[in-house]
């Protein structure tokens, strides 16, 4: 089975500065790392090929060259290919604009049966990336998995989180599914796979080697336009209840039930 | 949007035709011929070897967006109850209609759950459009997204919302693919310019530290997912009235490649931390998994949920749909009591929004102070038995 993950290269940290002549975010500085969530969805590709005995897992990311570092931990982890699609025509892609692209190199890639996301991404938040994936490879997807049960040859058996608990479902081949971190825990990275890494050729493919519609990708295939970014302001301070424990409770009590809340 | 044959370039190999999950794909006089029941989801265009099958999909500057007209909700249900953020839609939803001068409608989709229409209209909805089906009982991606679309593609809506859920999560961005337009997702904040019925949506971003104004101004409809309990349930006016439009469904073809086998309930009941009032959460503060047992007394007396930090989940106190954070949940109850919780970035990120916070936390200088409404400074292992005590006193 061939399986490829989609992973994205985000700050590593939320803890994001503002350049207020400029509006825009401050990234110099700011160490870049994998996606958190992606990490679990390398991990079960990893599991899944495991548990088959065979197969191969494609790691995919689109972004600028450094990207290829997100890459690299992929293959550090255990991944058996890496593709960085890259090109300035691609910049400034909203969710749409990014999955179709992403769509487009998994058509290339070929006889991919299985497609795995992390839940969302920690910069933007979105969650439709994985989704708006799987719709335009006309394939099933199911969000929010927890545990692959069964794999089958033309049919997989999965848990998803909902709100209110949980579903098993059966989902035919090919599919997306976007996972939790509930699912398994990542493996770090060994030596040989370090090395492995580090010498790695990793493919660039630019719009002109995905043969994509010049309207649909990057800023021009964004539907979505951000015009504006602002700091919240929370400046509250803490009204301090004080006293023993027990006054203390009973003070807070008092204020809920003023407010309605207890 | 449509979809085409190619036929100097088709050489009727059958390839499409299993490749197609609507089974509206046929071979006749070796061409292919693509039937009533396509869904235009596009699954048959890369199998085609020969390049034979063309999809063409709507893009934006063409776009007539007069032509888009009224504001709907998604009335997401669950086992026939509504979500409660639909009903907190329908008063946003209101208001941003009244702006435009446009219809309010209420999108219902499931089987046997006419009834929610009446809750509808109470909250707003001039209008519900209703798909009824034993097909749509439970939540799937393909139906339910298969069913919306051709809705919005007939009735063609300017703004669609729904609820930042689980569900409406997954089909939203299913259904804005599929229509080529943008999609905001989890928004906060939502104000329309009735000059250009442009949607101003506000969301946060970076783990809730940078808030982001997206606009769709080249395509329709415009379409968000918006957090529960960032908008207040409109008052319900039990008299109201609306109209009742059954949607046609004859025609559609089903998308079965998911089917549910089963559905586990959350153990531990109250799990359902997005649309609780109260929530009341551990942290590794508590020390010792057993003193779970006040944090669940608590929220049990003042009718809440239990949260947890990441670092009570990674230690296996409690499970996984509990964690309140960026890896774990947003939530925005009325009342969020932080129980021996540091208030780490990532914990604050998927509460800092709540109404009103309690920390209590006995390291004055522990960052949750800051995002708190009423801080006590104190032992958590003996404020709580205190609060619970006094609480069941005044029950009795
Ligand atoms: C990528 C990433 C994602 C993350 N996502 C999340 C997430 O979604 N949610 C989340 O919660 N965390 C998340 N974290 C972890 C987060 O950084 C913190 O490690 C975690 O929130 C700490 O949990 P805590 O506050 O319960 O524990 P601690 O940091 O151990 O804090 C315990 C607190 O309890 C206080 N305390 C101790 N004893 C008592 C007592 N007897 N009475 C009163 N107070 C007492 C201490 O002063 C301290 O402030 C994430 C981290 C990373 C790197
Ligand atoms: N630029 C990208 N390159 C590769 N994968 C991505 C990219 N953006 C998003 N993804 C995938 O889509 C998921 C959801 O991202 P988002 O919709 O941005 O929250 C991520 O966890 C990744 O698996």
């Amino acid at each position: 089975m061939k399986i490829a993950v989609c992973i994205k290269q985000v700050p590593a940290t939320t803890e994001v500065k503002i350049n207020p002549a400029t509006n825009t975010l401050i990234r110099e500085g700011i160490p870049n790392e994998v996606n958190p969530f992606d990490l679990y969805a390398i991990e079960e590709a990893l599991r899944i090929k495991e548990r088959l005995g065979s197969g191969t897992v494609v790691a995919l990311s689109m972004g600028p060259p450094q990207a290829a570092d997100a890459l690299r931990e992929a293959i550090a982890m255990g991944v058996d290919e890496a593709v960085l699609l890259s090109d300035r025509a691609f910049a400034g892609a909203d969710t749409l604009a990014t999955a179709y692209t992403l769509a487009k190199a998994i058509e290339k890639i070929g006889e991919v049966s299985l497609v795995l996301c992390g839940k969302q991404a920690v910069d933007g938040d979105t969650a439709q990336v994985g989704p708006e994936i799987a719709e335009n490879l006309g394939w099933p997807h199911v969000t929010y998995i927890r545990k692959i049960n069964e794999i089958g040859p033309s049919e997989i058996v999965v848990e998803r989180m909902t709100d209110d608990g949980y579903e098993r479902l059966a989902v035919s081949l090919p599919a997306l599914f976007t996972v939790v971190k509930e699912i398994n825990v990542p493996r770090l990275p060994g030596i040989k796979g370090q090395l492995r890494a580090k010498k790695a050729e990793i493919p660039v493919w630019t719009a002109a080697d995905l043969e994509v519609d010049p309207g649909r990708i990057g800023l021009t295939g964004s539907p979505t336009q951000v015009r504006k970014i602002f700091y919240p302001q929370h400046e509250t301070t803490a009204e301090m209840i004080e006293g023993s424990p027990a006054e203390q409770a009973a003070a807070l009590l008092e204020k809920l039930r003023g407010l309605g809340v207890a | 949007m449509s979809i085409t044959v190619l036929t100097e370039k088709c050489v009727g190999c059958k390839l499409c035709v299993p490749a197609c999950p609507f089974g509206a794909i046929s071979v006749r006089d070796r061409k292919a011929v693509i039937g009533e029941a396509c869904n235009l989801c596009g699954a048959c265009v890369p199998v085609c070897k020969f390049g034979a099958i063309e999809l063409v999909r709507e893009t934006g500057p063409a776009m007539d967006k007069n032509a888009y007209r009224g504001v709907w909700v998604f009335a997401e249900q669950r086992r026939g109850t509504l979500a409660g953020v639909a009903l907190e839609l329908l008063g946003k939803g209101r208001e941003l209609a009244e702006k435009l001068g446009q219809p309010l409608a209420a999108v219902l989709l499931g089987h046997e759950v006419e009834s929610l229409a009446e809750e509808l209209f109470a909250h707003g909805a001039d209008l519900v459009y209703l798909a009824e089906a034993p097909f749509l009982r439970e939540f799937l991606e393909g139906p339910y997204a298969a069913v919306l679309t051709e809705m919005i593609r007939a009735e063609r809506p300017n703004i669609i919302l729904l609820g930042a859920t689980a569900i409406g999560r997954s089909l939203a961005p299913r259904v804005a693919a599929r229509l080529g337009t943008g999609l905001t997702a989890d928004c906060t904040g939502l104000e329309v310019d009735p000059a250009t019925g442009d949607l101003h949506q506000t969301r946060p971003a970076f783990g809730g530290n940078v808030m982001a104004t997206i606009l769709c101004p080249n395509h329709r409809p415009q379409m968000a997912t918006v957090r529960p309990r960032v908008f207040a349930v409109p008052p319900r006016d039990p008299g109201r009235r609306g109209e009742l439009r059954r949607v046609e469904m004859a025609g559609q073809a089903l998308d079965l490649r998911a089917k549910i086998l089963e559905f586990l309930p959350a153990e531990g009941e109250k799990v359902n931390l997005t649309e609780a009032n109260v929530i009341v959460a551990a942290g590794r503060g508590l020390g010792d998994p057993k003193n779970l047992r006040m944090v669940e007394e608590l929220a049990e007396l003042l009718g809440g949920a239990v949260g947890a930090s990441r670092a009570v989940v990674d230690a296996g106190w409690i499970s996984y749909p509990h964690q309140v954070g960026q890896t774990g949940k947003t939530v925005r109850p009325k009342l969020y009591i932080a129980c021996g919780i540091h208030g780490a970035v990532q914990h604050l990120a998927g509460m800092q929004s709540s109404d009103i916070i309690v920390a209590i936390n006995k390291n004055p200088e522990a960052p949750i102070f800051k995002v708190a409404t009423y801080g006590l400074v104190g032992d958590v292992l003996e404020i709580l038995p205190e609060m619970i005590r006094q609480l069941k006193v005044v029950r009795v």
